[in-house]
C-alpha cells in the first residue's frame, strides 16, 4: 500500500483517539473540580493539562489565568489551538478525506459527520448546558467511528495502520492521564480521605475503569492498584499493557525489511511491562516511569514514520 | 394536469428530446411518459428529495474555482432521463469511433512525419507555434500509437438526426463518475423503470477503462501496475479521481508518492518501492514534471518526462494531446478524417469562424449579438460570450477583448440546442442539454452506450458546465428503440 495512504490512515486513527482521550482527560478534571477544594488547588489541576501538552506558552499568550472556563475554551473548540478537540476532529477528517477511497463509505461518512457536527458547535451553549454532555458526545462519536471501521473494513494492511495508530496514541494518552492525575493527587502520600475516594473514582471513570476496578479488586480504591490496573493489567483495554500488546502484534503483521529495529524496540518496551511489577514501578517513581514510557512511545512513532510512512527512497 | 405544458409550448422553437413539434410524445419516451402520468406527484417529490440527500451523504461534490477555498457544491441531478433510441446511438457511435481514430492519427502524425502540414491542410504556424504543441514529444513512439486514451466528445443536437460536435476533450476529460452515479441513483429511485425498458448498462465503464489502460502498457510488461495520478484533494474533480481509482482497484497517487530512478517510475509503499507501468493522469501537462515543464509544480514527478520518452512508462492521455482539442484546430477535424481515413465525416462540426482570419474577424465583429465567441484555449464555460444571452455592455466589453487579440478567439453561430423536460423551481420546463460520451482507445476503440448528459438549469441558458450552474441527467440508450419489454 502507498506510504502516504498508510500515513493518512494512521493519523486519522491517532487524531480520533486523541480527541476521545482529551475529552476523557478534560472530563475527569471537570469532575474532580466539582469536589470542594481551594481555588488555587483547582487551578493547579487545569494548569497541569496545559503543561502536559506543552501548551503553556500558547495559552498564556491569549488568556491570563488557567481556570476552568479558560482552559475549557482553549482545549475544546478553539480552532487556533491545534491540540483542541475541535482541531483533532478536523485533522482526523482531513486525513480520512485524503484516503476516502481506501475507507469504506460508512467509515468515511461517520468521520465526516463527526466533523460536520463539531464544526457547527459553539462554546457558550456547551459551557452553559453542561460540558459533560459534550464529552459524552465526543466519546460516543469516537466509538461510532471505531465500531464502523472495525465492523466494515477489510482486515488488510489498511486496517493494520488504523489499528497501529490507535494503539500507539492510546498508550501515550493513558500514560498522560495517569501521570497528570497521579501527580496532582499526590499518589499514595496524602491522607486517603473521602475526597480522595472521589478523585480516584473520577480518574478511573475517565478511562471507563471504575466498574472494572471493582470487579477486579473487590476492594477499596488505592493509588497503587489504580496504577497497576492502568499500567500492567493485560485485560484492561486502555492499559499500557493492552495497548503495547496491540502495537507489537500489529507491527509484526506489517513488518517490512527495514522495520526490524522498530519491532525490537516495541518488543522490549512490551516485555518490560509484561513482566513488570507495580511495586518496582512505584519504587522507581511513577512519574519517572511514565515519562520514560512516553519517550519510548515517541521513539516508536518516529520509527514507524521512518520505516513505513515516509520512507526515504 | 399537464406537467409538460411549458415544454410543449417551446417545441416549435427548439427540438425537444421528448416531445415532437406537434406536442406528441416521441416513441422512445412513451413508456416513460405513461409511467410518469401514473406516478403521484408526491412520490416524485419524495424521490427527488431522496436523491438530494443521498448525493450529499456520499459526498458526490465538486469544488468551484474562485469560490471560498475548499467549498464543495452538489452537482444538481434531474430525474427525467435523456433517452436515446438504439439506431440513433449506433449512428453516433460510428461517428465517434471515426473521429477519435482520426484525432489519434493526427497526433501521431504531427509528432512524427507531419504529413498533414506538408500536404498544406493546416497552416504550419498553427501547429508548431501552438502553446499546446509539445516539442518534447517529437519522435517519441507511444504504445499502440494511442495518444488520447480517454476522449470526451461534446455533442449537441440542433434537430432531428442533426448532431454536432461542439468540442473534443483530449486532455483530462472529466464527468464519467457522474454518468455512473446518475445511473446508480436512477436504479435505486425507480427500479420499475428499468424493468419496463431495455436500457444499456454503463456501470462497467471502470472495468473497460482498466482493461484499456493495461493494453497500452510499455512493451514487455507482463502484468502492468496501473495508478491514477491526481493533483490532490483540492482539485475540482477529486471525487471522480477517488471514485475511479476505487472502482478500478488501483492506487490513487499524488506526485509526491512517485519517484523516478534510472528512467523507471516507482511508488513509495509500506513494503518499499514498487514499479509503476501505466499512469492514468488527471493532471495537466504543465504540472507533470517540474524538470521539464513548470518549475514551480509541486504536483508532478521530477524525471517523469524522461522516463516517458524512454518508453518505460505509459501516460494516459499522452503528453501534448492539447494541440488536437484546441479550438483553433477544431475546424480542421473533418479534414483530418478525410486525410487519414479517406472517409467522409459522420458527425458534423459546427461552422466556425477563425478570428485570426481578417474576413472572419470582420464578419464576427458585425454580428456579435448572434454568435457564440470562445477563447481558443478556454474550457469549462469560462471566458466565453453567448451573444443572444448577453447585455449590450457585456458584448461591448467582449468586443474590446477580441480586438485586442483576435487570434485568441473563435466564433460559431448560436445553435438551437435541443431541450429536454427538466424539473425546475416552477415545475417541469424545457432546458438545453448536451452529451459527452467517453471514448476509450487502446487496442480497439470502445465506449459504454451514452455518456454524461449535462443540462443548463437556468432558463434559456446554453452553457451546461457544472461550474456555470449546470446539472446532469441519466442517459439511457435503449436497446430496442423504445418498445416496451414483453415481460411487463
Amino acid at each position: 500500500m502507498l506510504s502516504r495512504t498508510a500515513d493518512h490512515l494512521y493519523w486519522m486513527s491517532r487524531y480520533t483517539e486523541r480527541a476521545e482521550n482529551l475529552a476523557r482527560l478534560l472530563d475527569v478534571t471537570y469532575q474532580m473540580s466539582l469536589v470542594p477544594k481551594p481555588l488555587a488547588a483547582e487551578n493547579q489541576n487545569w494548569g497541569a493539562i496545559l503543561a502536559l501538552n506543552s501548551l503553556d506558552e500558547a495559552f498564556f499568550a491569549r488568556y491570563d489565568e488557567a481556570n476552568a472556563e479558560n482552559v475549557l475554551r482553549f482545549m475544546v473548540l478553539d480552532p487556533d489551538n491545534l491540540s483542541s478537540i475541535f482541531s483533532c476532529l478536523r485533522a482526523a477528517r482531513e486525513n480520512a478525506h485524503a484516503v476516502r477511497g481506501t475507507l469504506t463509505s460508512e467509515t468515511w461518512e461517520s468521520c465526516n459527520m463527526t466533523w460536520l457536527e463539531v464544526r457547527d458547535q459553539k462554546i457558550e451553549p456547551i459551557l452553559a448546558g453542561g460540558i459533560g454532555a459534550f464529552f459524552e458526545w465526543v466519546k460516543l462519536r469516537a466509538a461510532v467511528i471505531r465500531g464502523v471501521t472495525f465492523g466494515t473494513m477489510l482486515q488488510d494492511e489498511a486496517l493494520s495502520f488504523i489499528r497501529l495508530g490507535g494503539y500507539l496514541e492510546r498508550a501515550d494518552n493513558t500514560a498522560r492521564i495517569l501521570d497528570v492525575k497521579y501527580h496532582v493527587l499526590g499518589g499514595g502520600h496524602g491522607e486517603e480521605g473521602a475526597s480522595d475516594f472521589y478523585q480516584w473514582g473520577a480518574l478511573l471513570r475517565s478511562v471507563s475503569a471504575f466498574e472494572v476496578y471493582r470487579k477486579v479488586y473487590r476492594d477499596i480504591i488505592t493509588p497503587a492498584r489504580v496504577a497497576e490496573l492502568l499500567i500492567l493489567r493485560p485485560d484492561m483495554p486502555r492499559s499500557l499493557h493492552a495497548c503495547l500488546h496491540g502495537v507489537v502484534k500489529t507491527l509484526d503483521a506489517i513488518r517490512n525489511p527495514q522495520s526490524a529495529e522498530t519491532g525490537r524496540l516495541a518488543g522490549r518496551l512490551y516485555s518490560q511491562i509484561h513482566y513488570g511489577r507495580i511495586d518496582d514501578v512505584l519504587a522507581g517513581g511513577l512519574h519517572e516511569f511514565l515519562t520514560d514510557f512516553m519517550d519510548r512511545i515517541y521513539e516508536l512513532g518516529e520509527g514507524i514514520r521512518h520505516d513505513f510512512l515516509m520512507p526515504e527512497c | 394536469m399537464d406537467i409538460f405544458a411549458a415544454v410543449r409550448a417551446m417545441t416549435k422553437k427548439f427540438f425537444d428530446e421528448m416531445h415532437a413539434a406537434d406536442g406528441s410524445v416521441r416513441p422512445h419516451y412513451r413508456v416513460y411518459d405513461e409511467w410518469l402520468a401514473r406516478t403521484p406527484a408526491e412520490r416524485i417529490e419524495r424521490k427527488r428529495a431522496e436523491a438530494d440527500i443521498a448525493f450529499r451523504r456520499v459526498g458526490i461534490t465538486f469544488a468551484v474555482y474562485g469560490e471560498e477555498a475548499g467549498k464543495e457544491r452538489l452537482i444538481p441531478f434531474d430525474i427525467i432521463p435523456r433517452v436515446i433510441p438504439a439506431d440513433e446511438w449506433k449512428a453516433l457511435q460510428g461517428g465517434l469511433r471515426q473521429r477519435v481514430k482520426a484525432l489519434n492519427a493526427f497526433l501521431g502524425d504531427i509528432y512524427h512525419d507531419q504529413d498533414i502540414l506538408r500536404a498544406g491542410l493546416i497552416p504550419e504556424d498553427q501547429i508548431l507555434n501552438n502553446a499546446q504543441f509539445r516539442r518534447e514529444m517529437i519522435g517519441v513512439d507511444v504504445p499502440a500509437g494511442i495518444y488520447s486514451h480517454i476522449t470526451g466528445v461534446d455533442l449537441v443536437r440542433a434537430g432531428e438526426g442533426e448532431f454536432y460536435v461542439l468540442e473534443d476533450n483530449l486532455r483530462v476529460p472529466s464527468g464519467v463518475s457522474y454518468m455512473i452515479e446518475d445511473r446508480k441513483m436512477m436504479m435505486r429511485l425507480f427500479p420499475e423503470l428499468f424493468a419496463r425498458h431495455q436500457i444499456a448498462p454503463v456501470q462497467h465503464y471502470p472495468d473497460m477503462l482498466l482493461e484499456n489502460l493495461r493494453t497500452v502498457a510499455p512493451a514487455g510488461v507482463e502484468d502492468p501496475t496501473v495508478v491514477l495520478l491526481t493533483p490532490g484533494v483540492y482539485n475540482s474533480a477529486y471525487f471522480e479521481h477517488t471514485f475511479l481509482a476505487q472502482q478500478m482497484g488501483v492506487e490513487l497517487v499524488e506526485g509526491r508518492d512517485l519517484f523516478v530512478d534510472h528512467d523507471t517510475v516507482f511508488m513509495r509503499t509500506t513494503r518499499g518501492p514498487q514499479r509503476v507501468d501505466v499512469i492514468y493522469r488527471r493532471l495537466d501537462d504543465d504540472f507533470l514534471d517540474p524538470l521539464a515543464f513548470r518549475k514551480d509544480s509541486m504536483l508532478g514527478v521530477p524525471g517523469l518526462l524522461s522516463a516517458y520518452r524512454a518508453g518505460r512508462v505509459t501516460l494516459a492521455n499522452a503528453i501534448g494531446t492539447g494541440v488536437a482539442d484546441d479550438k483553433s484546430i477544431y475546424p480542421y477535424v473533418p479534414d483530418m478524417i478525410r486525410f487519414y481515413l479517406g472517409e467522409e465525416p459522420l458527425l458534423n462540426n459546427v461552422p466556425t469562424y477563425m478570428l485570426r482570419k481578417p474576413d472572419d474577424l470582420r464578419y464576427v465583429l458585425d454580428h456579435l449579438p448572434e454568435l457564440v465567441v470562445k477563447e481558443v484555449h478556454g474550457a469549462g464555460g469560462y471566458g466565453m460570450l453567448v451573444g443572444p444571452a448577453s447585455t449590450r455592455q457585456q458584448i461591448e466589453d467582449f468586443r474590446a477583448r477580441i480586438v485586442a487579440a483576435p487570434e485568441k478567439y473563435i466564433a460559431q453561430p448560436t445553435l438551437a440546442l435541443s431541450t429536454c423536460p427538466t424539473f425546475v423551481e416552477s415545475g417541469v420546463a424545457p432546458r438545453h442539454l448536451d452529451l459527452r460520451p467517453f471514448v476509450l482507445s487502446g487496442k480497439d476503440i470502445d465506449m459504454v452506450p451514452g455518456g454524461l448528459t449535462r443540462v443548463a438549469l437556468r432558463e434559456g441558458s446554453l452553457v451546461v458546465n457544472s461550474s456555470q450552474g449546470g446539472g446532469t441527467k441519466d442517459t439511457w440508450v435503449l436497446e430496442n428503440n423504445g418498445r416496451e419489454n414483453a415481460s411487463c
